[in-house]
């Protein structure tokens, strides 16, 4: 967002000013731009919280329900040095962390794996293409009873809500983004002399990488809405079940702060993601999207 | 069927190519279509807009097939990919993923050589089209005047004995078209290999042919053949104004107009 071309307007600078005048006027510009998009955002966070806690104090709106921005802080510092009525917030943390993070790997590795399969043999893509629409037409949360079920309280039930979360999205663009490969390069690589596995590796898989990388995107954060449901259901450890807690106890300030903590880690993830992407795609004129 | 030493590098004998379009209609690209290309010569096929020019380079690599007829290469029937053959493509068809000199390699690598002598050759190539300081630049870094030298590097160093190349600088501006000419005749006096050339504009033709293909507007056959009896080493951007060169322009583009109408008329209609 802060790299978007500065013109130089006519007129803006007189006849003679030197290009190292203009280089420092136009630095300047944009630094004051970055600091007004800065400012902007905090205040609109500011302005935010703030209200929110005048309106609880106020009694505008009821904070049984709708807690404070103070009483989330003080349950969230309350969680981090004495720990939850369950053990040690960082357990739980570490729990829903690992069940969305083995479920988002597990579940994008076979979705590339089958989505390219699929991609490169027709025939195959259409047998199972209809078993694919009929199973991607279940609401996926509705698994979770039965994952528990079968797979009892632990980290197993989690983990396969997570992997059919994530699979589907990685699938469809895994599938799509090799379909999209571009024909020419495809027959020139041939004519080079690739293999059809060379091809496969080293054509078709980079190719749909642009595809693959957007769904990865999106698809931690179904990770850990897997997790989370999962927990919700049935689960003895997460911060699905303080959610679930809280909600029992009518504590709102708790389910908010539950709700704040999973954020951080999404955009944490998510952080990180671009930053592998950025390094692994360095090849690309431009992003395809903004990394803020 | 004996291989012959010294058969033609590219016979097309009454070849058709029919497919089928979308919507379950069958179309046909090519029709008794002959045409030779002896060792070493240069050819040039020109034709209108569609007519089935492109489909007749992929005859040759076997990319596709023909519905009736024979191709031959090298006196032997086209089975599958021939690793004899390079192609040039109309679009650009590097890997964007991988640096200039990661495309270069790219065939001998697929080829199942060392990584070090794909290396050594890719340098060598580099600097044959003057590209050494952009080794490690994406293609996107680069002109397409650039990334065209890149593409003929990538395919040059397969050593291919059949070079088909399929308009294969229409997309660039005239000045580097131009150069880029110099730089395929250069390159192919050197490799010494068979060149088919498809292309629309007739004086690109003219300029680097031994023979001109003439096609029919779809679905194409040869409608004549000319012999370009210019001198070689020719050199492309003074050539257009030589009388001969005149000459041949004005007698082929009688030739062609025809065509060029008829394609034209049909698409209005």
């Amino acid at each position: 967002m802060t790299d978007a071309a500065i013109d130089i307007r006519a007129g803006a600078f007189k006849p003679g000013t030197s290009d190292a005048e203009i280089e420092a006027a136009a630095a300047k510009t944009s630094q004051r731009r970055r600091r007004t998009v800065i400012f902007w955002r905090v205040a609109i966070l500011l302005a935010f919280l703030g209200l929110w806690e005048i309106a609880a104090r106020q009694a505008w709106i009821d904070p049984f329900f709708y807690a404070m921005p103070s009483a989330i802080a003080q349950r969230l510092y309350e969680w981090t040095t004495e720990g939850t009525s369950e053990g040690p917030l960082w357990y739980h943390l570490y729990v829903t962390m690992e069940e969305s993070v083995i479920g988002f790997v597990t579940g994008s590795v076979a979705g590339i794996i089958i989505g390219v399969a699929l991609g490169r043999n027709r025939m195959a893509a259409d047998i199972f293409s209809i078993y694919i629409k009929v199973i991607n037409s279940i609401p996926r949360v509705v698994l979770a009873p039965i994952f528990i079920m079968i797979l009892g309280l632990g980290l197993a039930s989690k983990v396969a809500l997570a992997f059919v979360m994530v699979f589907f999205v990685v699938f469809h663009n895994a599938f799509q983004g090799v379909r999209e490969a571009d024909r020419a390069m495809i027959a020139n690589a041939r004519i080079l002399g690739a293999s059809n596995w060379q091809l496969t590796r080293s054509v078709i898989v980079p190719s749909a990488m642009s595809w693959i990388f957007a769904s990865l995107h999106v698809s931690f954060g179904f990770a850990i809405i897997g997790a989370i449901v999962g927990e919700f259901v049935g689960s003895r450890y997460g911060i699905g079940l303080l959610i679930n807690i809280a909600k029992g106890s009518f504590d709102a300030a708790g389910m908010y702060a539950a709700i704040v903590i999973v954020m951080v880690v999404a955009l944490g993830a998510e952080y990180l993601m671009t930053m592998v992407e950025d390094r692994l795609a360095k090849w690309r004129p431009q992003p395809l999207h903004e990394t803020q | 069927m004996a291989i012959e030493k010294n058969a033609p590098a590219i016979e097309l004998i009454n070849v058709s190519r029919r497919f089928l379009s979308p919507t379950g209609k069958s179309l046909t690209a090519l029709r008794d279509f002959t045409m030779t290309v002896q060792r070493g010569e240069f050819v040039a096929v020109v034709g209108p807009t569609g007519c089935g020019k492109s489909t007749t380079l992929n005859l040759v690599t076997g990319l596709a097939s023909p519905s009736a007829g024979e191709v031959r290469v090298m006196g032997a029937p086209v089975k599958g990919i021939d690793p004899r053959i390079g192609f040039v493509f109309q679009s650009d068809a590097l890997f964007p993923w991988r640096t200039v000199i990661d495309n270069v390699m790219a065939g001998p690598l697929f080829r199942g050589k060392a990584k070090s002598e794909a290396t050594a050759a890719a340098r060598d190539w580099l600097a044959r089209v003057g590209l050494s300081r952009f080794e490690q630049h994406y293609p996107h870094q680069l002109s397409g005047g650039m990334r065209k030298r890149v593409a003929l590097a990538q395919t040059f160093i397969n050593g291919p004995e059949i070079l088909l190349m399929d308009e294969p600088f229409s997309a660039l501006d005239v000045q580097t078209r131009v150069l880029m000419h110099e730089e395929l005749l250069r390159l192919w006096s050197e490799a010494k290999a068979s060149v088919v050339f498809v292309t629309h504009d007739l004086e690109e033709a003219i300029a680097l042919a031994d023979k001109v293909y003439v096609l029919t507007a779809g679905p194409a056959t040869v409608k004549s053949v000319y012999t370009i009896d210019l001198p070689r080493p020719r050199v492309v951007a003074d050539i257009r104004y030589e009388q001969s060169f005149i000459d041949y322009s004005r007698t082929i583009w009688a030739d062609l107009k025809e065509e060029v109408e008829t394609s034209y008329a049909r698409a209005a209609a």
